[in-house]
């Protein structure tokens, strides 16, 4: 599905990234450590989408790092101006949702939206 | 300077400050831009920008300052991070998943879970971890540029020594070592 399907589905808000809606997203994963971000990138996390309720700048910083593909934010959490500024200067589209974590997951997946990885430790751990 | 760095035919040293949490992450940012620019193949890069962000985040978490240098060798690319700061009283048990000793302000940031080092030793094909209290952490890792069976091979025609550690003087055992892929390791 495209970040312009994620937009319809969860009536969210572009916040950064306007000109990058038909981007395609093949995987998401939801998460608020960023460790957990990390490591879960480990396996790949290229064009992912992260759907997170964490609005701090090392959101950013760790998805140019493992180049997701965009940043989903839930529950109404806003970004700062700066955050902002920092995602349009490494090209990350962010989104915005009033939908908690769980609905945003919920609907994403019966849309047919899958995770990056099914389970901790397995594959190449 | 120790034989690694007299052989190395590339490095980028970059300064950490502590406690600058605003930009935290934008070494890690940096360091892989210098990698993508030089080539790699992206899993390299991932696997190197994944282990960096977790040191830098490391650096500005618990120490006054610190470097963090990127060598790039010919077989694998090397990251060196030295700090001077807190210290890790036990390497062994700050290797351990889910020990931590991070405050609000660095889990309100998303981190502090206890999953760095393990995260770093994880994605990394050799860690050495060695630490004196109160006075600093010295980190390395290294990620091979291109696969082989055991990480030794392709570290030692670098004249890397996997015993010594340059920063103390002392054998890695005395002040603790953790490896991926060696015998010596400390984990499991």
């Amino acid at each position: 599905m495209t970040l312009s399907d994620i937009r319809r589905i969860l009536d969210a808000e572009v916040i950064a990234g306007n000109e990058s809606l038909d981007r395609e997203i093949g995987h998401a994963f939801a998460a608020d450590l960023l460790s957990d971000v990390l490591a879960i990138a480990r396996r790949g996390a290229d064009g992912a989408l992260l759907i997170t309720g964490n609005i701090t700048h090392q959101v950013i910083y760790t998805a140019d790092v493992v180049d997701l593909g965009a940043i989903l934010f839930v529950r109404g959490k806003r970004p700062s101006d700066s955050m902002i500024q920092l995602a349009n200067q490494m090209q990350i589209p962010l989104l915005m949702t009033s939908y908690i974590m769980f609905e945003t997951c919920g609907r994403l997946y019966e849309q047919g939206l899958k995770g990056c990885i099914e389970k901790a430790g397995d594959g190449s751990d | 300077m120790d034989q690694t760095e007299r052989a190395t035919p590339f490095h980028k040293i970059f300064r950490i400050e502590g406690g600058n949490f605003t930009h935290a992450g934008s070494i890690s940012s940096r360091v892989k831009r210098v990698l993508k620019e030089a080539g790699f193949q992206s899993k390299v890069i991932r696997r190197m920008s994944i282990a960096t962000f977790e040191a830098e985040m490391n650096v500005i978490c618990y120490a006054r300052h610190g470097t963090l240098t990127l060598f790039v060798f010919p077989d694998f690319l090397k990251v060196v991070v030295d700090d001077e700061g807190v210290g890790i009283k036990d390497v062994h048990q700050a290797m351990r998943e889910g020990f931590s000793t991070a405050d609000e302000k660095i889990r309100e940031l998303g981190f502090g879970a206890g999953m760095g080092l393990s995260n770093i030793k994880n994605v990394t094909d050799k860690m050495v971890l060695t630490s004196e209290v109160n006075r600093g952490t010295h980190l390395e890792f290294m990620v091979n540029v291109h696969p082989v069976r055991n990480s030794c091979e392709a570290l030692n025609p670098a004249g890397i020594n996997l015993k010594c550690n340059p920063a103390t003087g002392g054998t890695a055992e005395q002040h603790g070592i953790i490896s991926n892929g060696v015998k010596d390791g400390a984990e499991k």
